[in-house]
């Protein structure tokens, strides 16, 4: 791949891009946002918001960064004075029929508005009339609320749903100051992806009803993540109010989701925050489960383990953490060993604008770790041969009962009723509480963070787990997800040169051709 | 010659010689003067001769810009590979503005000829005529010469198709002709790329502006020679033109003369003058998108690119906009930037709300409640509406606020002072 680089200076600072890009992104190479409103690296570039007017020596007008591509020696200067002041300039024409009610509105604090006000823009105003242009609130669609009079009319949401989404139902409608953004009379914003078009709103004029007046955005504490909604493993960041996960929004992955993510997985969020968890490990006395200690738990489900022979099952959520599976895959390694995962099927959405984006039928986001595991999706085949194990492990949520003869242990977040036949019961993190990785269905490994602390004694499964393999096998006890995953990848081949340190946000795929291990 | 006028003496009549001849408008009438003899001319010459003859004679766009015609055909690519197609501008909006009307209306074949003329210079498989919505005289004589011309198979390969406007102002822009053509939305598109390159419906495009295309078989008759001789000013401004004259005028009409031609012998001679009893205030000789001149200016300008320039001004559509004494500037002023806050396609964040910005201080102004501080206010915000944009449209409503406080500060300083008070705002 021999790319023609161009050379140019950009505020003094010499850097080198491939031939075709744009000053704005070349300009991030050299430490410099260019302060902008249209332009978004995921949709067609616009040039309408005319916010980008940087200097470039030898050409007779200012330009806008979004829309001028590099050239050899080309000398951007966007602190030049003149830049300076046409930027000064638009915003102000922004600000004098913009409402000003931050204190009363969700972008407040991640607004570009106020973010490029404050750099550059006017101490006051010299908008001396009383009226500002008012058009009243519209209801979109299921999800989005348009607020008129904050828009500035950067037609990045007409863009998405006409170019990304390929269902053009927003419009800019009448002209001039009156403009406003329209929506077709017979139409609803209800796209599957419809919702990307709150992240992109750099102003608080689409916002969601879902999040609406529920945080400020300095209130929030972000976390990486990676979405649990289905098989796509699109990357997100959890926003978090006091611990409680009140915000899904996409984190950016050229390869996986671009920049966007459906409106089924930015929903999938409510259950990290169920306050019915179990929170402290369970164990079975004289018939009924009894809040027992870790210690007690563990050596409990180790004499399970020890003492029983013949076949054990695994049965796991899809949710389950790669490290989860592997774990209880080599808790029961002398076992004669049937491991399954429940596969739940959906409706499938696909983004047309972006080559292999969709929400996926498959609403597993670890099917594929699962399956490199030796896990089968035939669920069927795993209850049957839960009948005449003697050790059936029940890895979190799984939602069909299940009968065993032998022995039932259940790790997981939430007590189904059918497991209250458990022997023993661990109490496990959930996505949000724990570090993890999951395999996407292309069989890319990404990580997700720990974003709350776990309710009560849950602990991680990776900790959990961990240790009832130290404990069985000897060895020591994990002290990050980090080393499981070590250890996962010295032993399955799949895995083979990974660790967290080379997935970093986001991922890298599993060894080309590597087959279920053994 | 502007119809019903007679043509004055002073006038060079070329463009406009059948103006006003009903029988000039059918196939038969046009054929019997000489028409589509320079078609069958050309579709016998190579392309790139049609455009070295052109180039030759210096003929410049009529549209406004005023840019090579020859020039902006040979843009076009060399290596034909994809369709081609020629867009004919006969969206004449501009305030003040009526000579592609009138061409239109007595002459259709001459503008029939000249596209098919052009889209055999550029290559061009289809032909689109954007006729202004309101415009409907002219398009009806246009369909009844299209269909005519077609019955007799004149145009060979050539596809010409007729495309109705709806009413927008910004359509005559050149790109957003294009979007409009399209289905779309008439908003002007950021350039790169240029319509030579990606135009209407991305494939290569030129647009002409029908003033422009009408000339073109006179030159091809005349010869580049004879088209370039007609210059009485500067060599790079060759031909004739015609001029709109409106407003305070004795004789409003269409006058067609040699570039050059003094701006006073326009209005006072070809024109008829002011109205009885009435001295001349002020013109904008280019539509209403250019720089206001005064008296002293207007009497002195030379009426080709150049000549405008020289004057602060710009020479445009050639829609002259006259002015006398009692002409309050400032409620003419807010007129036009009124008229600019109400076409503005509401893209480009200086034009959408600069433009009713102005209007509105404008109209604070005229209503007896502006400020000392307002005039120097409207010329910064003209300033920042300036070179900006994607298109023009947001420099056009402040070219006349800053040339009109420029030479017309006292008049906005009697409303601020309380002296004066418009009913009209």
């Amino acid at each position: 791949m021999a790319e023609q680089l161009v050379n140019l200076t950009i505020d003094g600072t010499p850097v080198s891009v491939p031939a075709g890009t744009l000053v704005i992104e070349a300009a991030k190479q050299a430490g410099v946002l260019v302060p902008h409103y249209c332009y978004h690296p995921g949709l067609p570039v616009a040039g309408v918001c005319r916010m980008c007017l940087v200097h470039v020596e030898k050409q007779p007008k200012l330009a806008i960064a979004c829309a001028t591509q590099v050239s050899e020696g080309m000398v951007v200067n966007t602190q030049a004075a003149e830049a300076k002041s046409a930027r000064q300039s638009v915003l102000e024409f922004l600000l004098i029929n913009h409402p000003l009610d931050c204190p009363i509105c969700d972008q407040a604090g991640e607004c570009e508005l106020q973010d490029f006000v404050f750099q550059e823009g006017r101490a006051g105003t010299r908008f001396a009339e009383y009226a500002k242009r008012f058009n009243p609130v519209e209801d979109f669609g299921p999800d989005v609320l348009y607020v008129p009079n904050r828009c500035i009319l950067c037609t990045r949401c007409v863009r998405f749903m006409e170019d990304v989404a390929k269902e053009p139902v927003l419009n800019v409608s009448e002209r001039g100051d009156r403009a406003f953004i329209g929506i077709h009379p017979e139409a609803r914003l209800d796209h599957a992806w419809a919702g990307n078009v709150v992240d992109l709103c750099p102003v608080g004029s689409l916002l969601s009803k879902d999040f609406l007046h529920k945080a400020r955005a300095w209130e929030l504490d972000k976390t990486a993540s990676v979405c649990t909604g289905c098989s796509q493993g699109c990357n997100v960041t959890l926003d978090l109010r006091d611990s409680t996960v009140v915000r899904v929004r996409p984190r950016s992955n050229l390869e996986v989701n671009r920049y966007f993510i459906c409106d089924h997985g930015r929903a999938n969020y409510r259950w990290m925050n169920r306050a019915d968890r179990i929170e402290a490990p369970l164990v079975k006395d004289g018939g009924t489960l009894r809040a027992a200690d870790w210690d007690e738990a563990l050596d409990r489900v180790k004499a399970l383990v020890q003492g029983a022979k013949g076949k054990a099952v695994t049965i796991a959520s899809p949710r389950a953490s790669t490290e989860a599976l592997y774990l209880s895959r080599r808790l029961l390694s002398r076992f004669d060993w049937t491991g399954g995962f429940m596969l739940v099927m959906g409706e499938a959405a696909a983004l047309h604008g972006v080559p292999n984006l969709a929400l996926r039928a498959e609403r597993a986001p670890n099917g594929t770790g699962a399956e490199l595991l030796g896990y089968q999706s035939d669920l069927n085949a795993a209850i049957k041969a839960a009948q005449k194990a003697a050790v059936v492990f029940l890895l979190d949520e799984v939602e069909v009962p299940v009968e065993t003869a032998g022995s039932l242990v259940f790790a997981g977040t939430v007590l189904p009723d059918h497991a209250r036949n458990a022997e023993v019961v661990l109490p496990l993190a959930n996505v949000a509480e724990e570090d993890g990785t999951f395999v996407n269905r292309d069989g890319r490994v990404q990580r997700y963070f720990q974003a709350k602390p776990t309710p009560g004694m849950a602990r991680p499964a990776w900790w959990a787990l961990g240790e009832l393999v130290a404990l069985l096998e000897g060895g020591s006890v994990p002290s990050a997800a980090e080393h499981v995953f070590q250890d996962l990848a010295g032993s399955v081949d799949a895995f083979a040169g990974l660790s967290y340190g080379a997935l970093g946000l986001i991922g890298r795929k599993v060894q080309a051709g590597a087959g279920v291990p053994a | 010659m502007g119809f019903p006028h007679k043509p004055h003496p002073k006038e060079t009549v070329v463009l406009s010689k059948y103006f006003g001849e009903a029988d000039a408008r059918t196939l038969k009438g046009w054929k019997k003067r000489g028409g589509y003899e320079m078609l069958e001319k050309a579709l016998a010459m190579e392309p790139t001769a049609v455009i070295e003859e052109v180039k030759a004679s210096g003929l410049r766009g009529r549209g406004g810009a005023g840019f090579p015609t020859g020039l902006k055909w040979s843009f076009m690519p060399k290596e034909k590979k994809k369709t081609h197609y020629l867009c004919v501008n006969a969206d004449e909006s501009e305030p003040g503005t009526f000579k592609d009307r009138e061409i239109m209306r007595w002459t259709p074949h001459a503008l029939l000829e000249g596209t098919a003329i052009a889209a055999h210079a550029i290559r061009a498989d289809v032909a689109y005529i954007y006729i202004r919505g309101e415009f409907t005289e002219p398009w009806a004589i246009m369909e009844k010469a299209l269909a005519e011309a077609n019955d007799a198979k004149l145009f060979g390969s050539i596809k010409i198709y007729l495309h109705r406007g709806a009413g927008a102002y910004i359509c005559g822009e050149e790109t957003a002709m294009m979007s409009s053509i399209e289905g779309k939305r008439g908003n002007p598109r950021i350039k790169p790329p240029f319509p030579a390159a990606a135009g209407v419906f991305g494939l290569p495009t030129t647009i002409n502006n029908v003033e422009t295309l009408v000339a073109v078989p006179h030159i091809l008759k005349h010869g580049a020679a004879w088209y370039q001789k007609m210059s009485l000013s500067n060599p790079k401004s060759t031909g004739t033109k015609l001029f709109s004259v409106c407003g305070h005028i004795a004789k409003p009409g269409n006058y067609e003369v040699t570039l050059g031609f003094p701006l006073k012998d326009l209005l006072y001679d070809l024109a008829g003058g002011m109205p009885p009893g009435r001295t001349l205030k002020a013109c904008i000789p280019g539509g209403s998108s250019v720089p206001i001149l005064n008296r002293e200016e207007s009497e002195s300008t030379l009426l080709d690119y150049e000549g405008c320039v020289e004057k602060g001004t710009m020479l445009g559509s050639g829609g002259v906009i006259v002015f006398d004494d009692s002409a309050d500037m400032v409620y003419q002023i807010m007129r036009l930037a009124r008229f600019y806050a109400h076409e503005s396609c509401a893209q480009c964040t200086q034009c959408r709300e600069g433009t009713a910005w102005t209007v509105k201080i404008m109209e604070r102004i005229l209503a007896g409640q502006g400020k000392t501080s307002d005039l120097d206010l409207l010329l910064d915000l003209s300033d920042n509406m300036t070179a900006k944009t994607i298109c023009v449209l947001s420099d056009s409503c402040a070219a006349p606020v800053i040339s009109g406080i420029k030479k017309f500060r006292g008049e906005f300083e009697a409303y601020i002072a309380g002296k004066k008070r418009s009913e009209a705002a």
